[in-house]
């Protein structure tokens, strides 16, 4: 096992290595920071110009390679370099990282947890009445865009809000600001906030893991040794628990890497929509920005996470499953 | 006698409702008394195991059972749940049929077994641990302590079976059903679990409902037998009545169509005529009537119930079984061809049995196919991105032998012994790894693409499973124009009726699609399409193991009227010993990649010289309850090895029951140290072994 993980994470090393410097090339390639100083009133000397790109890494009249390596140079020492604005890239990233994760963590358990538990049940109950809402509502949830979906949250919840003497849920922001209280009100203040983006990200979560875990527990639920554990003398509930759902959890579980990666880029839209400010945001601005380093960084933020993900899941289909766990 | 465990009375089980319904178990009944094995005997669609999961509860939701079923005297039909699970696994216990797929994959076996245990037991995590080491030792699990760590997919077949059976057994139940218990197995494996079956009986005194399809595996074990057809029981009583005294055509029927491992010299087998009715489309009167031999106006009126026949315990669903009973009408003489009935299709098309022109010697008729020191090796690959190769499959290890004119060669053997890589290095006519191989004279690896096309016309083949071989898109008619086109024939017209005809099938079917078709008449279809070029050699994979055996007689004897009158000569691979005995005239037999013994078909089954060949004749159940019962078994241990790694020396020697028990030390060195050659030792029948002399087993 020790083997196993040791190379695997050697390759993700290998990978994190390429994507991120793809990433970096074709953003040094495709964006431009000259023009955020260009074209200002009053004009800004080239030289002035020159020398402040200079200082960011950022000159296009440095040769890209050169400019490559003194990035590379000080992401090998932990420094992302700087930001358009002349701010570190790493504080800048640290704080949003901080957020997005909390985003997503908690969307992903929610949704993949909930989604496997509507699935399995679904499958159980195949062509009941549960199972032919959650049909329907998971093909309505995924053919929806992300963007519409939150702002059609957005619209319900101010519609309940409206309702109550007290908003319950809020729609902007990670917490109200200048809120006075001791640690339980920011506590629940944070909670209402984060409500609505979690749910938002869950959502499509949900449907895809329903859709994907019903047909894994319909396969395992013909399967003999669904018979066989209830020939022993177990309950139906407890031979479906037990052994139809364990089984059925192997695909799901690999299919985690997978949904993890997606997800970053469904906190773009849910982070710009809900006002959070995360990576997704970051990343959106800083294209607009010709914000090189940022989006650096990002992307590399992104292949790491991706593939922690992903070894995760490596990991957990390990122990889920004896059949991979040899050699 | 006592009363018995386990009583069915008229046990009905539909699924689905409305005009679609499907009555697929129509008035079961039948009683258990303690101690007794009793079989279930039927071919699919019958019913016979719909019946037992209806005993166990165990059917789908939208399947409707009734009737009654009564365990030690308290009815269980529709029971709750919680007075299902109490004896589920308690009193009364199940093992199924595909091992493989038996166990949970993500849990240790051990676990599995100690789960039965603690569900209806009061006992501590460690003692039932104890107890499933316990229960495979039993069963015959080497190492018992350490393989109940090990996770199902780490179990062989067998192992796996034993390891369902030690589950089965863990509560000392009192019923036991076994359903198809050794299908899925190899013979030599369904030997040692009908062992494992007999002693699981004996330490628990259970009683054992034993469903299967072949009239072997019963024939030694049970004490009585229920022939099931079309959903309901049609003859029922002690062993040896039904296999010696049948009073209902069906059994009769099913009876004579079994190919025998004991009887030599081509006694001809007798298909019954026509197919299974569909549970949904059952003739009005008695179900067999459509194929009945004896059928009257009268069988049409009223479906016969099940009565008794004669002394004793025995009944019949037959309106004729009395007739039969008191000897107006032999049972050998109900499918003689004199037998009327109105499925009377003209027995065979062409030459019987009796026709046959006595061939020139061996010797003097053409070598079709020669095949000499083949090789086939397999790189064993590992690692996901950047494969290397750990070892070599030794999937076929030098291997020769040749077919003449006019002649069947049988390969046997067991799964993984080659005997399929060997067809497919043939099919190909390419350079082997090494070795040659001679097809009609010519040499595969001097093949020009040509000559390929050429040699492909007269060497054809037959796979098994006819479905999958058959376009659904095309018509029959143009399944066997297609060759014929290919290879520039005019008008296909003619032709493809002639086919039709000859494989007995009616002029009409040429515009149906094989789907319309049942497996027996899908396989003559396959059989037609390869005789359309008129071959020479035709190479038969598996070509009956798919069918039914009331079906898989007719195919058999087909194909050897048409071997006989259009002089064919086979290559017929095939795990079934006793259909290669019916059908060929010399014999191979392999074991992990090598020829163990070799030889003509009549020899080789009445005195095997090697051991691997010996034990394998014997591990085969033959349907005949005496001989059955007086019968000694050579059993094999252990599974077959990796054909990684074989053995050094002899391959066999490592579950050779001669090396085990018979040799001195200085004899074992020899079969561990040299590797024997195929000596030839009597005419025409050689093996591969040092020490092979002559023995029967039959
Ligand atoms: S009842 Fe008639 S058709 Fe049925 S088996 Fe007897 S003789 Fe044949
Ligand atoms: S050579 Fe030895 S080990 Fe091999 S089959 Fe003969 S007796 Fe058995």
């Amino acid at each position: 096992m020790a083997g196993f993980l040791f190379r695997r994470l050697l390759n993700y090393v290998v990978l994190i290595v390429v994507a991120t410097s793809l990433a970096y090339m074709l953003a040094a390639g495709a964006l431009n920071p000259r023009a955020n100083y260009e074209g200002r009133n009053p004009p800004i000397p080239p030289a002035v110009i020159d020398a402040r790109l200079t200082e960011l890494n950022l000159n296009d009249r440095t040769p890209m390679f050169e400019r490559y390596l003194t990035w590379a140079g000080g992401v090998v020492r932990g420094d992302f370099g700087k930001m358009v604005t002349g701010g570190s890239v790493n504080e800048d990233l640290a704080r949003r990282i901080g957020v997005t994760l909390r985003l997503i963590t908690i969307g992903l358990v929610l949704g993949s947890v909930t989604g496997v538990l509507v699935g399995a049940y679904a499958a159980v109950r195949q062509y009941g009445a549960f199972d032919r809402v959650s049909t329907g509502a998971s093909f309505f949830v995924l053919a929806i865009p992300t963007v519409v979906l939150a702002n059609m949250l957005i619209i319900a919840a101010v519609w309940v809000n409206g309702l109550l003497p007290q908003p319950i849920v809020y729609v902007s922001g990670e917490f109200s600001a200048g809120l006075t209280g001791g640690f339980w009100a920011r506590a629940v203040d944070r909670i209402q906030h984060l409500i609505l983006p979690t749910i938002s990200l869950s959502l499509g979560l949900i449907a895809i893991y329903s859709r994907y875990q019903r047909n894994m527990m319909l396969d395992v639920l013909g399967a003999d040794f669904i018979r066989t554990a209830m020939a022993k003398g177990l309950r139906r509930r407890t031979a479906l628990i037990k052994h139809a759902l364990r089984t059925a959890l192997i695909p799901a579980v690999t299919y985690f890497a997978f949904t993890f990666g997606s997800l970053l880029v469904g906190t773009t839209f849910t982070e710009k929509i809900f006002g959070w400010h995360g990576m997704g945001e970051q990343l959106v601005n800083s294209i607009y920005t010709n914000d090189v380093n940022s989006v650096a960084a990002i992307s590399c933020f992104a292949a790491f996470a991706v593939l922690v993900a992903s070894l995760a899941s490596d990991v957990l289909h390990a122990v889920l499953d004896p059949r991979v766990r040899v050699g | 006698m006592s009363d018995p465990v386990l009583e069915v009375t008229g046990l009905d089980v539909t699924f689905g409702s409305g005009p679609g319904a499907v009555h697929a178990v129509r008035g079961v009944g039948y009683a258990l008394h303690p101690g007794e094995v009793l079989g279930i005997v039927g071919e699919s669609g019958s019913g016979k195991s719909v019946t037992s999961l209806a005993v166990m509860g165990l059917l789908p939701a939208h399947a409707r059972v009734t009737g009654s079923v009564r365990l030690k005297g308290r009815e269980i039909l529709g029971a709750g749940e919680k007075r299902l699970t109490a004896f589920r696994g308690k009193t009364i216990s199940m093992v199924f049929q595909d091992p493989l797929s038996a166990l949970t994959p993500v849990y240790r076996v051990g676990d599995q077994i100690a789960e039965a245990v603690r569900i209806h037991q009061d006992v501590s995590r460690q003692a039932a641990d104890r107890r499933a080491v316990e229960l495979l030792d039993l069963v015959g699990i080497p190492n018992p302590a350490q393989r109940a760590r090990a996770f199902p997919h780490e179990f062989s077949g067998g192992m796996r079976q034993r390891a369902v059976i030690a589950m089965a057994i863990a509560n000392d139940p009192d019923v036991i059903i076994c359903d198809e218990p050794t299908t899925a197995l190899d013979v030599t494996i369904q030997a040692q679990v009908l062992e494992v079956l007999k002693t699981a009986q004996r330490e628990t005194g259970a009683a054992i409902a034993m469903i299967t399809h072949d009239l072997g595996v019963v024939a030694g074990f049970v004490d009585r037998v229920l022939v099931m057809y079309a959903g309901r029981p049609v003859e029922t009583g002690p062993v040896d009545d039904i296999y010696y005294r049948p009073r209902m055509p069906y059994t009769i029927g099913l009876l004579g169509s079994v190919p025998r491992l004991d009887v030599g010299g081509r006694r001809r087998l007798v298909p019954i005529e026509g197919n299974p009715p569909s549970p949904d489309a059952l003739p009005p009167g008695c179900p067999f009537a459509p194929r009945c031999p004896m059928v009257v106006p009268e069988c049409d009126a009223a479906e016969p119930p099940l009565e008794p026949v004669g002394s004793g315990d025995r009944r019949a669903a037959c309106i004729r079984a009395g007739e039969i009973e008191e000897g107006r009408t032999r049972p050998g003489e109900v499918y003689a061809p004199s037998g009327g009935g109105r499925a009377g299709r003209p027995a065979a098309p062409g030459a019987g049995a009796g026709e046959r022109r006595l061939p020139a010697p061996r010797g003097e008729r053409g070598t079709v196919l020669a095949v000499d020191d083949l090789i086939r090796h397999y790189p064993l690959m590992k690692g996901a991105v950047f494969k290397r190769r750990v070892g070599t499959v030794y999937a076929v290890d030098g291997i020769g032998f040749d077919i003449r004119e006019g002649e069947t060669l049988g390969l046997v053997g067991e799964s993984g012994c080659g005997k399929t890589t060997t067809l497919m290095e043939i099919l190909e006519l390419a350079r082997p790894q090494r070795g040659t191989i001679t097809v009609l004279g010519r040499d595969t690896a001097a093949m020009t693409s040509r000559d390929r096309m050429a040699v492909r016309r007269d060497m054809q083949v037959v796979f098994q499973d006819p479905l999958a071989s058959l376009d659904p898109r095309m018509t029959v008619h143009d399944i066997l124009a297609e060759p014929l086109r290919t290879h520039g024939v005019g008008d296909p017209g003619p032709r493809v009726r002639e086919l039709l005809l000859l494989v007995g099938l009616d002029q009409q079917h040429a515009a149906r699609y094989p789907q319309d078709f049942s497996g027996g008449q899908r396989q003559r279809i396959g059989i037609a399409r390869a005789l359309a070029l008129e071959p020479k050699l035709i190479v038969l994979d598996e070509p009956v193991s798919a069918l039914d055996v009331s079906i898989q007689a007719g195919v058999i004897n087909l194909l050897e009227d048409l071997k006989a009158r259009l002089g064919l000569s086979y290559l017929f691979v095939a795990h079934d010993l006793s259909v290669v005995r019916h059908i060929a005239d010399r014999i191979a037999v392999m074991y992990l990649g090598k020829i163990a013994e070799i030889g003509q078909v009549d020899r080789v089954y009445d005195t095997p010289m090697h051991p691997y060949t010996q034990a394998l004749l014997s591990a085969i159940p033959l349907p005949d309850p005496e001989k059955e019962r007086s019968r000694t078994r050579i059993l094999l241990e252990g599974d077959l090895p990796s054909p990684a790694a074989p053995p050094s020396g002899c391959r066999f020697r490592t579950r050779c029951p001669k090396f085990r028990d018979v040799l001195s030390d200085g004899e074992r060195e020899r079969c561990v140290d040299e590797e024997p050659v195929i000596r030839v030792l009597d005419e025409d029948q050689g093996a591969a072994c040092h020490y092979a002399e002559k023995i029967k087993v039959v």
